[in-house]
Order: structure tokens, then sequence, then C-alpha cells
């Protein structure tokens, strides 16, 4: 397994490079993990790519690498001290880069040569693939799929000479990978969202979300999806409000300070009983915060945004299959109990990319509704919120049937008609929560990772999963100890593993990617179960392995 | 088969409120209509004005103060076969839902926008709304704008809205004809309809209207721009109404063909194996 950083910056195409390099890996039989982390500009400062390689799966980053490809000096200053001591930097030749793992290579003049000086990253991608001894005979097809026509040719001959650049010293036996998929966070729940069916999307661009939005527009007309760029986020959830209400599987996201825009209209959801998803893809706040970084800090916030107390479900994604199959549970799930479900989800998740087993329409199925029902001629007038055992109401479509549905943000009644009746505000808020009692029923309970017999539990939520996991194997090597707890289903809480290990365990410590440990503070609310010791982490990059392997190191010193 | 009728139900409003008259001519005018009350959606924020959905007898959505237009575009996005009519108030439309009012103009989808134009907020007893007269020491007006008046037409036409109708109240049959044409426009239609609230706004009374009002003459050319901006802008002495502006312009619908076919979007199925070759796009 191979770790490398490619950095240069904003503007000098590394993503570009990426994204190939990434495909090429693929192709020649690797899994892989990239994480991008870049400033939120468009030219200048520094920017890289992280890629994890090597012959099994990957959830996670490493923080120490094995080569680093320098497209200036910054690059190498930035992150040398992070290279291993056997590690590489490949750069061009004119960089002033004293160091005796520097491969200085003539990139510039190779590109130069080809009339195109642009072409330098692809020199670079050549002498990394010969460096890694991987083919070359995908090159073409990659090259054909990323690029400008007009810009094959070049970027191919440029591939071909950096490759004759050097020796091949890294050597990978290549796996099957022709069952894997290759993308991001954002495009699994893209698709999962597809594959469920969806038919209206709404947002307002921000960061992380916006590649959301933006798959969804590449999409509309072939997976019919009616795609508005809303004039801000109140619209945007209020849209697919309105649609959801008219019968169309409607879902919008944004991050956090979008969020807050919508939360008035998270509230109508839950009142009116409008099927909405709606996704944050999460950065560090408050206000702006870091548009492009990473963090888990709106947990406490997305769980009890809007005043009023109404049902609604929060569904943290932890990998990338999850961000496919939950977005489609949590699209069906809407329907089912005809509320908000709100999918938390976070740069880190949204922006990498990895290999993933090809996700199976057919597992989600299951996850179909009926469809709306027709109310027979003599049950008019149709009653919308009808009060029911387990408070879920059928639900008819306007226009679908003579019946004739009126949905209302004030308290109403059977028919949804405004009222100010005591009885009926009190029937109608209790049929509201009693739909939580079904939905506790099919909660997910949070994934259990490492010994049954643990003395020590991690507990985690969302995309910090795949580091945890890591960091439990890593530390069960040693003294076989080390179990985690990794929250999908976070609100309602699921509490009965979580109980089950709490009585057995000497410590329980909570990984999070915040500065107050928000999901301990919902374990104690919930559970009343404490956490003993916290790591946290908030300064925007996401907490790795090495991170969790050194908290725990320093918590155990200080026992 | 007769069409089923849109009826009403009893109201909230105060005796004499302007409301009433237009409750009754939209009643009036959905009935000459061949759509049958389910296939009707009248949507309305919060506020006086916005509670007329609860009072007909068709599919109603009242949702949130200010947001009634994402909503509408929104349901007839959805399904495209519904007829979408959004009734709510002057604060509703051009105060908490002002970004809406601009941009659900220039989305152009095919709904109605009956703006029930009281100057004053009602439900909240009297405070003054955008379209409030400017404050005249003159007056003691207990409700009025210290910074400028909105006008809601104008901005209407600057934003590109291809109908824009001013009626009122207190003439039931300029009222109706202004309402079916309204809703016979394909595209977003906004009628302003100047209506007397008895309990708030003293100044812009039903006597006060009664005597400015005066509808457009056979002289004015509904698809003239330019005059129809002359005319938006008279508010005074003489109060135009009737249709300021109409053009045939392609509805957010007309687009996207590929959409907004016969079946109507929330209808629409793809079908699994175009979702697996997509998914396997990736590989
Ligand atoms: C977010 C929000 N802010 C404020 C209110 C309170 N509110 C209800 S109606 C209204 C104004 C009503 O004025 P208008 O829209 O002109 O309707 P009218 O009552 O005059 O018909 C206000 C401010 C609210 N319901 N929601
Ligand atoms: S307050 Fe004014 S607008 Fe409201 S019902 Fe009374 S008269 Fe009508
Ligand atoms: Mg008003």
């Amino acid at each position: 397994m191979y770790n490398i950083l490619l950095g240069g910056a904003a503007g000098d195409g590394i993503e570009t490079m990426s994204a190939i390099f990434e495909k090429m890996l693929k192709q020649s039989g690797c899994h892989l993990f990239t994480i991008r982390d870049f400033m939120s500009r468009v030219r200048g400062g520094h920017n890289f790519t992280q890629i994890r390689f090597g012959n099994q799966p990957f959830h996670a980053h490493r923080d120490t690498l094995n080569g680093i490809f320098a497209i200036d000096e910054t690059t190498y200053l930035e992150h040398q001290s992070r290279l291993s001591y056997d590690g590489f930097i490949l750069c061009d030749e004119s960089l002033a880069i004293d160091d005796f793992r520097a491969i200085k290579c003539p990139l510039k003049k190779t590109a130069a040569n080809l009339g195109n000086p642009k072409v330098i990253n692809s020199v670079a991608t050549g002498a990394l693939l010969k460096l890694f001894d991987m083919p070359l005979d995908q090159a073409a097809d990659i090259l054909k799929a990323s690029l400008r026509d007009d810009l094959v040719e070049v970027n191919l001959s440029a591939i071909k000479m950096g490759y004759d650049l050097l020796n091949a010293t890294h050597h990978l036996s290549p796996v099957e990978t022709s069952e894997q998929l290759l993308l991001s966070g954002n495009t699994a729940i893209g698709l999962g969202a597809v594959a469920a069916g969806i038919r209206f999307y709404s947002a307002y661009p921000m960061s992380p979300s916006t590649s959301l939005l933006d798959f969804f527009n590449a999409q509309s007309s072939a997976m019919a999806i009616a795609v508005e760029q809303a004039e801000d986020e109140i619209a945007a959830i209020n849209m697919a409000i309105g649609a959801a209400y008219a019968g169309a599987t409607a879902m919008t996201g944004t991050s956090g300070g979008g969020f807050s825009l919508m939360v008035e209209a998270l509230g109508f959801a839950g009142i009116a009983e409008i099927p909405l998803v709606a996704v944050d893809v999460q950065r560090p706040g408050p206000a702006t915060g870091f548009p492009t970084r990473t963090e888990q800090s709106d947990l406490k916030f997305v769980i009890s945004a809007s005043q009023g107390e109404f049902p609604r479900m929060v569904i943290a994604l932890r990998d990338h299959a999850d961000c496919f199959y939950q977005t489609a549970r949590s699209l069906a799930l809407a329907k089912k109990y005809q509320l908000p479900v709100i999918l938390l989800s976070d740069q880190y998740l949204a922006d990498s990319t990895t290999t993933v087993p090809l996700f199976d329409v057919n597992k989600i199925v299951h996850f179909d509704q009926p469809g709306p029902m027709v109310p027979a001629t003599d049950d008019l007038p149709y009653q919308r919120y009808a009060l029911t055992e387990n408070g879920i109401s059928p639900l008819a479509i306007p226009g679908k049937s003579p019946a004739l549905v009126r949905v209302d943000s004030d308290e109403h009644d059977p028919w949804g008609q405004i009222t100010e009746s005591a009885t009926i505000r009190n029937q109608m808020v209790n049929k509201r929560q009693n739909k939580l009692n079904a939905l506790k029923e099919e909660l997910i309970e949070p994934e259990f990772w490492g010994s049954h017999q643990c003395q020590s539990l991690l507990v985690g939520f969302g995309s910090t999963s795949g580091a945890i996991k890591e960091a439990i194997d890593i530390l069960n090597q040693n003294e076989n100890n080390y179990g985690a707890l990794i929250f999908g289903d976070i609100y309602p809480l699921p509490t009965e593993r979580l109980r089950h290990f709490a009585a057995q365990v000497v410590d329980i410590i909570n990984v999070e990617q915040n500065a107050t440990g928000q999901l301990a503070s919902l374990i104690r609310e919930e559970a009343l179960i404490n956490c003993d010791h916290s790591i946290l982490k908030y300064d925007g990059r996401q907490l790795s392995v090495d991170d969790i392997l050194n908290g725990i190191k320093n918590l155990k010193g200080g026992f | 088969m007769n069409k089923p009728a849109f009826t009403t139900y009893d109201t909230a409003w105060c005796p004499g409120c302007g409301n009433y008259a237009i409750l009754e001519t939209l009643t009036g005018v959905l009935n000459q209509l061949a759509t049958p009350p389910h296939q009707v959606v009248l949507v309305g924020g919060i506020g006086q004005a916005a509670k007329t959905n609860q009072y007909i007898t068709a599919n109603g959505f009242s949702g949130l103060h200010g947001r009634s237009l994402p909503a509408a575009a929104a349901i007839k996005i959805a399904n495209n076969d519904l007829t979408v009519i959004v009734n709510t108030g002057d604060g509703d439309s051009y105060g908490e839902g002002g970004n809406h009012f601009l941009h659900n103009i220039r989305r152009n989808v095919d709904i109605t926008h009956f703006v029930h134009d009281n100057q004053i907020y009602g439900l909240t007893k009297g405070q003054p709304s955008p379209t409030s007269d400017p404050c005249d020491p003159l007056h003691k007006a207990a409700a009025c704008n210290m910074g400028a008046t909105f006008n809601p037409l104008l901005v209407a036409l600057a934003a590109g809205a291809t109908f824009v109708a001013r009626s009122f109240s207190g003439d039931k049959k300029h009222l109706a004809d202004m309402m079916a044409a309204a809703i016979k426009h394909p595209g977003y239609a906004l009628v302003d309809i100047l209506q007397p609230c008895v309990s708030f706004n003293k100044i812009n009374t039903f006597a006060y209207y009664k005597q400015r009002v005066k509808p457009l003459d056979d002289r004015h050319d509904p698809t003239n721009k330019l005059a129809a901006i002359e005319k938006a802008m008279e508010f005074g002495d003489t109060i135009p109404i009737g249709i300021l502006y109409q053009q045939a312009t392609p509805t957010y619908a007309d687009k996207r063909p590929e959409l907004f076919d016969n079946i109507p979007l929330a209808d629409k199925h793809v079908p699994q194996n175009a979702i697996e070759t997509l998914i396997k796009s990736y590989i």
C-alpha cells in the first residue's frame, strides 16, 4: 500500500491530474482512497490531493506519505515532515529542493518540447505511473473520457514521455477492480437519490454541497429530475416541500449556513407532515467558517433546528456506500413516516473519492413505498391528517383522485383546516410524536467494530468511521481490548448496543470532529451514559487513523 | 357528469372586509373553469388574505409567511396538470417574500398570483406594509411608510413579468375578468388587488379606492412595455386598473419539453436499467 500527495497552487491543475491518475490506478487493479484539501480560492495558495492506494480496500486517509509530487517548493515545505525516510519527492529539476529523497526530472522541458507547457502534470503522471510499475494501456481511453478532444493527443504523448523518464522502483500486485466504482461521497448521494426515484432537487450553491447540485443538473434530463437553483435556501426548501406535496420525490441540499436559513421550513415539513429529505454537507462553522474544510459540528443543531416540537430523523453518513444506500433509505422513510429526514454528511466524505463495490439497485427496491392512496369516493371529504393508531395518516396526492388535499403550517384538524381547539391540538401533537414509536422499531443500531470482549469502547458517528475502524484494528494487534460503535442512524438515537457495551467496558471514548463532543452530549441525554474521555479535532482537517492512535496513546498514558 | 362545484366555508374575516368580495369572485371564476376542484391547488402564505384557500373547496396549501411562491412554483413543476393559484397578502408577497417575488417572475412557472393588497399588515393588526402610503405629516396615519412605498407592478415589469394587472375588490366584474385572464395566461401572472381593510387601514378605504380606480381604456396597448411602465407609475388621484402588460413568452415548462410532456413529472419513472447504466459509468 502507498500513500502519495500531489500538491500545487489553485489553478495548477492538481485536481484534474489527480482525477486522471486515480482512474489509471483503479484500471490498473488498485483500490484507493483520495482526500482533497483545497483553499477557498480559484488561483494561488496551496492545494493538494492525497491518494492512498494498494490491493486492499481503504476507508480513510493516513498521514505518513510514501511520495510527493511537488509542483512548487511550498508543497515540499508543507508536507516533507510527513514523508517517510525512504519516500520520494518528484519535482521539476528547476525547483530549489535540497533533499536526498528528491527525484528531479526535466518535467518542464519535456512539456515545452511538446509545445504545451501546461502538460507538465501529464509528464509527471507518466513518471509516477512508471515509478509504481503501472501499465499505460488504459491511458488513452481515460484521457478521452476526461479531457477536451483537442487535448487528448498531447497529454497522451506527455504521459508516455514522462513514463520514459524514470525506472520502476515500487511494485504492487493488481487485484480485480472491474466491479468497483470510483466516486465521491456527493456523487454517491446523488446516485442513491436517483435510484430511489428523485424527481425534484432544489438548492442554492454552497460548499461543500455544491457538487450535489452539479450532479443533479447534469442528470436532469436523462433521469427526469427537475433541478432548481433557487434564489436562496429558504426558497430551496419551500420548493422541495411544494414538490413533495404534489407527489414528487423531493430533496434539498446545503451546508450549515444554508441549513440555518431552512430552519423554519423544516418545522413546516414537520407539522404539515411532508416527506422531505434535507442533506447537510457540513463544514466548519459558525457563519462562513471554513468553506472548503470539514467538521461534524451541526449534529446538535439539526437535531433541534426549528421552533416547536415535531418528529424528525437524522442519519449520519459514514462512508460512500452509506451515501448511496442511506440516501435511498432516507427518501423511503420520509415517505413512510411523512416527516423530514436530515442526512448529515461533511466535506471529507463529500469530496473524497474511493473505490467502492458496485451499488446494487435491487438492494434498495424494498425501500420503495406503496404509491399514494386513492381514497374511496365515500371516504370524502378526505382527511389528510386522519387520527390513526400509529400516527401515520393515509397520504393522498392532489389531482390524483376526487380527494381534496389540504396541508397547513398552522395547527389543523384532520381535514387540514386551521384550528385553535385545545383538544385537537393535543390529538395532533400526540399523533405526530406517535410516528416515532414505529420509526424507532426500525432504527439501525450503530455498527460495532473490534473485539467483543473489549474493555475500551470508542464511539463516533458519520465520516470518521473508516479511521476509527482502522485505528481499532491496529490497537487490537497489541491488546485485543478495543471496540467501537459507529452511529449512522443518530436521531432518534438507537441505544440498545450502546447500553450493552457500556455495561461491559471500563471506559468510553468519544471520537468526534468537533470541539464540544456533541455525540457524547447526545448519548448522555438519551441514554444517561457518560463518555469518560474525548478525542476531538476541529481544525478543519479530518481526524486520521494516526490522530486517533495518538489520542489513545495520550489518554492511556494519563490513566 | 356535472363538474363538482367550488363552494366556500365560514371565514374568520371582519365584517365588511374586502376579502369577502375576492373570495366570492374567485369562487365564481373557478366555477366557470372546466377544471374540477381536485385539479386546482390554492396556495397561501400566512396573513388574512392567505386564509383564502382555507375557505374554498379545492386542494389547499397553507405554507409559511412569505414563502408561498416557491412552494406554488414547485407544485406546478411536480404536476403540470394542476392549476395553481396563490392568494396572499401584500406583506407576505412583497415584504417577507420579496426575494421570491423577484425570482419567481424570472422563473416564469405557469402559476397565478393574486395579491390582496390592503396596503397594511392586517393579521398582525395594523403595521405598515411595503405598499402603505408614504408618511405625510398632514395625515395622521397610524401605518405609513417612512421609507419609499414599494411599487409592485413597476417592479414586476422591471423583473420581466409577462402578465401584470391591477384590480379592485369593489368592482367584482372587473376583478372576475382579471382573474380569469390571469389564470388563462401561460406563465407567471400577477394581479395586485386593491382590498380595503376596514379594521386597520383608515386611509385607503373602500371610498378612497372607489373614487380613484379607473379602468384602462382601449387606447392602452398591453403589449407596449413602456406604456405599461407609465401606467404602473400612476398611483394617486387616479389608479389605473386592468391588464397593464401581457406578453407571450415561453414558460418554465416550455423550455424543458423533455421533463414537461403529457406525464406529470411526479409520475415519471426512470427504468432500472438506465439507473444501473448510470451507476456503472463510474466503474
Ligand atoms: C416568519 C414570520 N414572521 C412574521 C409572522 C407574523 N405575520 C403573520 S401575517 C403577517 C403580515 C400580514 O400582512 P399581509 O401579508 O399584508 O396580509 P394581510 O393580513 O394584510 O392580509 C405577519 C408579519 C409570521 N407568521 N411568520
Ligand atoms: S383585519 Fe382587515 S384584512 Fe383582516 S379581515 Fe379584518 S378587515 Fe379584512
Ligand atoms: Mg396586507
